[in-house]
C-alpha cells in the first residue's frame, strides 16, 4: 500500500505494522466487517417481513392458515438454534435444486437421492457448474440470509403476536364502532400502535442477531471469523513478506472488541429510540415520562 | 450388522469406548441415532457442570452488581458486559487460542487446549453472567416488605441473605433462569465447531449429526434426529426445575406461584 512497503525484511516496528495491516489480504478482512454488516443491513428487515407474515397468518381467521402461522413460530422455536442454521443451508440449496430440477428436466428418470449422492441434472444445478466464482460467493451469501431471515423471522414474529395482542382491545372496537372494516382496523389502527410494545421484544432480537452473526462461518461464507483464522495462523518466511508466529488470538480478541463496542452502540441507540417511541403513549413507560416532565 | 452391535459398538463411542472407526458408508438409521445420541453425553457433561459451577458464581456476580461498593460492583458490571456482549462462538475461538498461547508459557493450560476443559471453562464463565444478570434482576425486585420483617426480626448480615434473600431472589429468578439452563445446553453444540478439536473424531451430538449431513449429504433424517434428542432434554430440564420451583414456591398461596413457562431464545 505505501511505497515504503517494497521490501518488508527491511523494515521494523510501526512501519512494518502499517505495512503488514495494508496487505491485500488484510483488505479483505476488512471488507468482511462490511459482509457482517450487509448481512444485518438485509437480514433484519426481511426477519422483519417473514416474522409480520408469521404474526399476521397466526392470528387470521381463516383457520388453515393461522396453523400455518402458528406451526411456524413454534417449530422454528422449538428447535436447537445452530442445528437450524446448519440444516437449512443444505436443505435450501436441495431445495431450490430439486424444484429447478423438475422444471428442466422433466424426462429425467433417474432417482435424485443414488446412495450418498444428491444428483440433478446439469441445466439444474445452483449456480451452474460454468459459473464465475462471485456467483458462488454471491449465491452461499444469498443462503445465509434465507436461513437468517427463517429462523430469526420466526422470533420476530412471536414478538410482534405479542405486541399486536397487547394493544388495547377498546381501541379496535373503537375502531369498529367507527365503521371500519377488518382490514382497516388492522392497517390503521393496530399495526401502527403495535410497534411500541414490539420494541423490547425486537431490540432484543437485534442484540441476539448481533450476536449471530458470526455463524456465518459455519454457513461457509468468507466472514470474519473465517479470515481472523486465516490470517493469525503461523506464517513462515517461505509463502510470505510478513513472517509471524500465532497470532489467532490476537485476531480473536480485536472480533471480540467489536461486538462488544457494536452490542454497546446498539443498546444506546435503542434506549433513545424507545424513549421515542414512548413518548405520549398510554403505558407505564409514557406514564413515567410524562410525571419526570 | 443388528441394531444391537450397533449399539455396544457405537453407544459410549463419544468417549473413546467401542468401535474406533466411524462408520463410512451404507449408513443405518440405527447408526445414526446411537452415535448422535452417544454424541449428547458431551452435552449433558458440558451443560451439567457449567450450570452447576456457574450457579455460584452468577449469585456472587449479582451480589456484586448490586453491591454499594465500587470496587466490588464494576468488575462484576463488566464481568457480565463483556460475556452478556459478545457472541459465545468467538469467546470460545478466543479461549482457545488464548489457552494455546499460554501453553507455550506455563504447561499448566495444557488440558484447557482440549475441549472438556477449556470450553467448561468458557461455558462456565458465560453461564454465571448470563445467570448474574438475571439474579442481578431478582434481587432488585425482592419485595420492600420482605427485607424490612428480616430486618424486624434481627435478621442481619448471613443469616439475612441466607434465609431472606437468597431464597427470595431464586424463587423470583427461577422462570427466566430456567430458560437460561436450556439455551445453556443449546450452547453446548458450538463447542466443536469453534477451533476445540474433536480428539480421534470423539465429538458432541451436533459434530456426529454434521458428520452424518457430510457423508451422505441428506440433512433430513441426522438433524430431526438431533432436534429429537434436543426436545427430550429440554422435556426433562423443564421437568426437573420444575420441581425446584414447586419447593421455592412451596410457602405462597396457590395463585402467586410462578410457573415456568418454556420460553426458547436463539444464540447467545
Amino acid at each position: 500500500m505505501f511505497s515504503y512497503c517494497a521490501d518488508p525484511d527491511t523494515l521494523s516496528g510501526l512501519t512494518w505494522l502499517s505495512c503488514y495491516l495494508t496487505t491485500g489480504k488484510h483488505m479483505a478482512f476488512y471488507v468482511s466487517f462490511g459482509t457482517v454488516l450487509l448481512l444485518l443491513a438485509i437480514t433484519a428487515p426481511t426477519a422483519l417481513l417473514f416474522g409480520f407474515g408469521g404474526a399476521a397468518a397466526a392470528r387470521a381467521r381463516f383457520f388453515p392458515l393461522r396453523w400455518v402461522g402458528k406451526a411456524y413460530i413454534s417449530v422454528v422455536r422449538g428447535v436447537p438454534d445452530i442445528a437450524f442454521f446448519l440444516f437449512f443451508v443444505i436443505a435450501l440449496d436441495q431445495g431450490f435444486e430439486w424444484l429447478r430440477h423438475k422444471v428442466k428436466c422433466p424426462d429425467w428418470d433417474q432417482p435424485i437421492r443414488q446412495g450418498s449422492d444428491f444428483v440433478v441434472c446439469d441445466a439444474a444445478k445452483l449456480p451452474l457448474g460454468n459459473a464465475a466464482q462471485w456467483v458462488h460467493e454471491t449465491y452461499g451469501f444469498f443462503l445465509a440470509v434465507l436461513t437468517f431471515a427463517i429462523v430469526f423471522g420466526a422470533f420476530a414474529a412471536n414478538v410482534l403476536f405479542g405486541a399486536m395482542r397487547a394493544v388495547p382491545h377498546a381501541q379496535l372496537e373503537t375502531a369498529e364502532a367507527y365503521g371500519m372494516t377488518q382490514r382497516q382496523t388492522f392497517w390503521r389502527i393496530l399495526v401502527p400502535q403495535m410497534w411500541v410494545y414490539a420494541l423490547p421484544g425486537l431490540s432484543n432480537l437485534w442484540m441476539v442477531l448481533i450476536k449471530a452473526t458470526p455463524l456465518l462461518f459455519l454457513l461457509g461464507v468468507e466472514d470474519i471469523v473465517y479470515w481472523a483464522r486465516e490470517l493469525g495462523g503461523t506464517k513462515t518466511p517461505r509463502f510470505t513478506d510478513y513472517p509471524h508466529g500465532d497470532w489467532r488470538m490476537w485476531y480473536f480478541l480485536v472480533l471480540l472488541i467489536f461486538y462488544l463496542a457494536f452490542t454497546r452502540v446498539s443498546e444506546v441507540v435503542l434506549d433513545r429510540v424507545m424513549k421515542k417511541l414512548t413518548h405520549g403513549q398510554a403505558t407505564a413507560g409514557g406514564e413515567a415520562q410524562r410525571k419526570a416532565a | 450388522m443388528s441394531c444391537w452391535e450397533t449399539l455396544a459398538d457405537y453407544a459410549l463411542r463419544s468417549v473413546g469406548i467401542g468401535e474406533r472407526l466411524l462408520p463410512r458408508s451404507d449408513f443405518t438409521i440405527c447408526q445414526q441415532v446411537v452415535l448422535i445420541g452417544s454424541g449428547m453425553i458431551w452435552n449433558v457433561y458440558f451443560g451439567v457442570l457449567a450450570l452447576c459451577s456457574g450457579f455460584f458464581l452468577a449469585t456472587a456476580v449479582a451480589l456484586g452488581k448490586a453491591s454499594h461498593s465500587v470496587w466490588l460492583r464494576k468488575p462484576s458490571e463488566w464481568f457480565i458486559f463483556i460475556f452478556r456482549g459478545s457472541p459465545l462462538f468467538i469467546q470460545f475461538f478466543f479461549a482457545y487460542f488464548l489457552f494455546l498461547s499460554l501453553k507455550q508459557v506455563a504447561p499448566i493450560f495444557t488440558p484447557f487446549t482440549s475441549a472438556w476443559a477449556g470450553a467448561l471453562v468458557v461455558l462456565f464463565l458465560n453461564t454465571a453472567a448470563y445467570s448474574g444478570e438475571i439474579f442481578y434482576g431478582a434481587l432488585l425486585s425482592i419485595p420492600k416488605g420482605d427485607t424490612e420483617a428480616a430486618d424486624a426480626y434481627g435478621f442481619s448480615g448471613w443469616a439475612r441473605f441466607r434465609r431472606i434473600i437468597w431464597p427470595t431472589m431464586l424463587r423470583l429468578a427461577w422462570p427466566a433462569y430456567t430458560n437460561e439452563a436450556i439455551f445453556l445446553f443449546h450452547a453446548t453444540t458450538l463447542v466443536f465447531f469453534s477451533g476445540f478439536p474433536a480428539q480421534q473424531q470423539r465429538g458432541d451430538a451436533l459434530y456426529y449429526a454434521n458428520y452424518f449431513a457430510d457423508k451422505t449429504f441428506n440433512p433430513f433424517i441426522p438433524y430431526p434426529i438431533l432436534a429429537g434428542y434436543f426436545i427430550l432434554l429440554t422435556l426433562l430440564l423443564i421437568g426437573l426445575f420444575g420441581l425446584v420451583n414447586r419447593r421455592l414456591n412451596r410457602h405462597l398461596p396457590r395463585e402467586r406461584r410462578a410457573k415456568v413457562r418454556f420460553r426458547p431464545n436463539v444464540i447467545r
